[in-house]
């Protein structure tokens, strides 16, 4: 299975912000924060279509989200994660004694997961923390 | 005649937007529609009308369900766990309003709390560098009147603060900048080509995390100095052309956001962004300001600031206030199992925290006190719901550049419902009985 490394970055999105009003139990949430923006180049180089689950994973953790065309440019071998319990499955907790943990910035490998389920928020948090679901 | 609310203030983002127009029906109970307000902002007060809202406190079960309780009751619980504990963390306070916090720190200072805002994972680098370097910066007012070179340096407002640009720093026209947008040059500095980015007449997209070397780069440019072909992959004649721009305005204003203060460097990326800032003021005026991102983060550091002294991250249990980023922050005092109860406000580290310190909370008595449904209620102990700050309350809340707006009441809370602060009073009272105080 084709495995690519990439420098993963997190932030708002306007979906993000706007579903999580909205109530980040719902399904729109989910669909909105649960994915990975890459460039149509290193979808190619990790052999996916837009849309498809793929695993990301480091040191730190990992997650199951859908793989999509970043809409917002960015420079190949840069990812983008909008700011959520998705993205912070794998963010680096080091805060190098500034309190700030490295939310961007951190190295990640992609590998496609077509098979396995995106969790919503409230479930993903329940599963990563060992409580009944 | 349609029941129209009009000058409520929006709080979701620091923009604190006050010109919003509500509709309400005709008994003046529910909010039918919401005008002016971005896409975020509308989506925060129409659903705070859901009908699947939790209106009443629930406490997490061993197999996982929810049993509803009283307000009393919760109020115990959080008094118990808070008396109970040697260190509790009390985090979160940006989204409620400075009277809330301020019953929250008579809570904090009578168990000996670490309180600690969402600072600690937004602009907390940003404090730490006033701190250190000191800032010169101006209210939105004044940007929006006089600055003709707007810089947007790791910060995307087009989506996180949607009207910043319509209402403050881009298209308005204000006493010195008469054309709008047009007597206005913008710079995005981003490793993105953001919605922003689109909208700007410079786009410099540096690599992520260069910052450091960027804002060093300008530096030299300002002065005439060499500098080498790229810098953070930005070609020198592009670096030397923004210097220019930036030089010949006659009021630059620098925003930040966490593209600088969550990159490696933290800390010291708004250090040299500040220098940039008082060099730029040896040729025209220049200014600097965070994009703050929650309504009222800026709030609780002024209202941290004016009771202890520091703006997050503070110590309490030793009976004096203290101080340490690092030592004292939410997530170093989860990791390192510095804390021994969870008292979450306002905010949702259930979502917003890497992992690590999520699993913490879940392993500790925990309280989370949020009108919403959040990952974070998801793994603490008892949920209390309460109003929404801004729209069944009101309340002061500071703007991103501290000029402090009082949020408005538009509806009732659903019936029975307590406000934070109505909550928290209750919790003091608990706390005073279980301390004798």
């Amino acid at each position: 299975m084709t495995k690519i490394s990439l420098n993963l970055l997190t932030g708002r999105t306007i979906q993000q912000g706007s579903t999580m009003e909205g109530g980040k139990e719902k399904k729109a949430y989910t669909k909105a924060v649960a994915i990975i923006e890459m460039t149509p180049e290193d979808m190619k180089r990790l052999k996916v279509w837009k849309n498809t689950n793929v695993r990301v994973s480091n040191e730190f953790g990992s997650v199951v989200v859908k793989a999509v065309l970043a809409e917002q440019g960015l420079h190949s071998g840069d990812a983008y994660m909008p700011m959520g319990p998705w993205a912070n499955m794998v963010v680096d907790p080091n805060t190098y004694s500034t309190g700030m943990p490295t939310f961007k910035g951190t190295p990640i490998e992609v590998e496609v997961a077509i098979n396995e389920p995106i969790y919503d928020s409230q479930e993903l948090v329940r599963r990563a923390c060992g409580l009944k679901v | 005649m349609a029941n129209i609310v009009s000058d409520v203030i929006c709080t979701f983002c620091g923009t604190l937007c006050d010109d919003l127009e509500i509709e309400l029906s005709d008994d003046g109970k529910k909010i039918k529609e919401v005008y002016h307000a971005c896409a975020i902002g509308a989506e925060k007060f129409l659903h705070s009308q859901a009908e699947d809202r939790i209106t009443r406190p629930r406490m997490m079960q061993e197999d996982g369900t929810t049993k509803e309780v009283s307000y009393e009751e919760a109020a115990k619980y959080t008094a118990k766990i808070l008396c109970d504990a040697k260190k509790p963390l009390m985090y979160g306070w940006s989204s409620t309003s400075c009277e809330a916090q301020s019953v929250g720190h008579e809570i904090a200072e009578a168990v000996g709390g670490m309180v600690d805002n969402t600072a600690t994972v937004c602009h907390g680098s940003s404090l730490i560098a006033v701190q250190d370097v000191g800032i010169p910066s101006c209210t939105l007012g004044e940007a929006m009147n006089r600055a003709d070179r707007v810089v947007f340096w790791g910060c995307n407002p087009a989506h996180a603060h949607p009207r910043h640009m319509s209402r403050y720093s881009v298209y308005p026209r204000g006493f010195f900048t008469g054309k709008g947008a047009k007597s206005r040059k913008v710079i995005v500095i981003d490793p993105r080509k953001t919605d922003t980015a689109s909208l700007a007449d410079a786009h410099l997209q540096l690599d992520q995390g260069r910052d450091y070397e960027l804002l060093s780069a300008l530096r030299v440019a300002f002065r005439g100095e060499k500098l080498p072909d790229f810098v953070a992959g930005i070609p020198k004649d592009q670096i030397y052309e923004a210097a220019d721009l930036l030089k010949s305005g006659r009021f630059v204003i620098i925003y930040f956001g966490m593209g600088v203060t969550q990159s490696l460097g933290k800390n010291h990326n708004i250090d040299i962004a500040i220098a940039v800032t008082r060099d730029l003021n040896d040729y025209t005026k220049a200014a600097i300001m965070p994009m703050r991102g929650h309504y009222n983060v800026t709030g609780s550091g002024e209202v941290l600031g004016w009771q202890f002294g520091f703006p997050y991250c503070v110590d309490l249990s030793r009976g004096i206030a203290r101080y340490n980023p690092g030592e004292t922050s939410s997530n170093d005092l989860l990791v390192r199992d510095e804390v021994d109860a969870a008292f979450i406000l306002g905010s949702d580290p259930g979502a917003h925290f890497p992992i690590s310190s999520v699993k913490k909370i879940a392993q500790l008595p925990s309280v989370a006190i949020d009108p919403h449904l959040t990952p974070t209620t998801a793994v603490c102990k008892l949920h209390v719901p309460v109003a929404f700050v801004g729209v069944e309350v009101g309340g002061c809340c500071y703007r991103m550049d501290n000029v402090p707006i009082e949020s408005r009441k538009v509806v009732d809370p659903p019936e029975g419902m307590l406000t934070d602060q109505e909550f928290l009073t209750m919790v003091l009272a608990e706390v005073r009985k279980c301390k004798g105080v």
